[in-house]
């Protein structure tokens, strides 16, 4: 694409966002981890707002059962990694955008690597126990977490900061904690999936750009039969 | 007595009762026996929210306070 189209390319988030704000994000560093329900639609959001530099981590491939949800999912893609074809989309969408991807699950031995040079980790991962864990490699590292969840229609987002006492706060001390929640019960639904997809991007920004009202040591909640949203004080 | 408004969220909504918005109960009754009195279970229970900001079990409501219960949530 030449210059004059690469400007036209954010013409529609000016005024909401300044052209020193796109800038900012054009020079950011996001890691998304786990590339299912939400993160596929975090990296769909996060390539068409111009992040610059996108790491995508998910060791698995697609399945039938993932069509339902999963932005990145087609027919033809059935046994297909998670994270190459979340390159390939956020490649079709933004090539300015720089994307590195591993075909692996995270675990003590690669998340710290994985995400030391980030700004910002994503959290969109199901299972709790690895939540648990990537907090205490994004401490180390000192990036903040933007971590979403989801079950059946509802679903909890907040921001941890490195201080924060973070996972404990929403799931317990550590051996109070349980691998699963209540989605191994409900399912999700896909419009659960992108919106807190969305309210997890719109934190990352938050984050980036130190704009708006961050969700620190607060938990969104949401649940759409009801709803209900409400923003719960954690501390 | 005092009145609260009770919400149940996620799997916990099939226990809620039927009058959950000025649920009737005995003053400085405490989380933990209004999960008991209305049979839900508290293994259930991960996050108790008290006029929006988190509380443990033990602590006793008051007049128009408003209890939300969630389950742990994990999926992505």
């Amino acid at each position: 694409m030449g210059t004059s189209k690469i400007e036209e390319r954010y013409d529609r988030n000016f005024n909401t966002l300044s052209h020193e704000e796109q800038k900012i994000l054009g020079t950011s560093k996001v890691v998304v981890i786990g590339l299912g329900g939400l993160g596929g639609s975090v990296c769909e959001m996060l390539a068409r707002v111009g992040i610059g530099h996108l790491t995508l981590i998910d060791g698995d491939v697609f399945e039938a059962s993932n069509l339902n949800r999963q932005l990145l999912c087609q027919e033809n893609l059935i046994g297909f990694p998670k994270a190459q074809a979340a390159k390939n989309r956020v490649n079709a969408i933004n090539s300015e955008v720089k994307v590195r991807y591993f075909i692996e699950y995270v675990d003590e031995s690669n998340m710290y690597e994985r995400i030391k040079d980030a700004d910002v980790v994503m959290d969109c991962l199901d299972s709790i126990d690895t939540r648990f864990k990537l907090q205490k490699a994004a401490q180390k590292a000192s990036i903040p977490i933007v971590s979403g969840a989801i079950a059946g229609v509802a679903g909890q987002v907040t921001t941890i900061f490195p201080d924060d006492k973070g996972y404990e706060l929403i799931y317990g001390k550590k051996g109070q904690k349980q691998s699963k929640g209540v989605e191994t019960r409900t399912g999700n639904i896909a419009y659960c999936a992108f919106f807190v997809a969305a309210l997890q991007s719109s934190e990352c920004l938050k984050v980036l750009l130190d704009r708006g009202d961050i969700l620190r040591n607060k938990l969104l909640i949401a649940e759409l039969w009801t709803n209900t949203f409400d923003i719960m004080d954690l501390v | 007595m005092i009145k609260i408004d009770l919400k149940l969220f996620v799997t916990l909504s099939r226990y809620l009762p039927d009058n959950s918005e000025g649920l009737e109960i005995t003053e400085g009754t405490t989380v933990e026996k209004l999960m008991a009195d209305h049979g839900i279970p508290s293994e259930l229970v991960k996050l108790i929210f008290i006029n929006g900001k988190t509380q443990n079990s033990k602590y006793r409501l008051k007049n128009n306070d408003r209890v939300g219960l969630f389950p742990p949530v994990g999926g992505g």
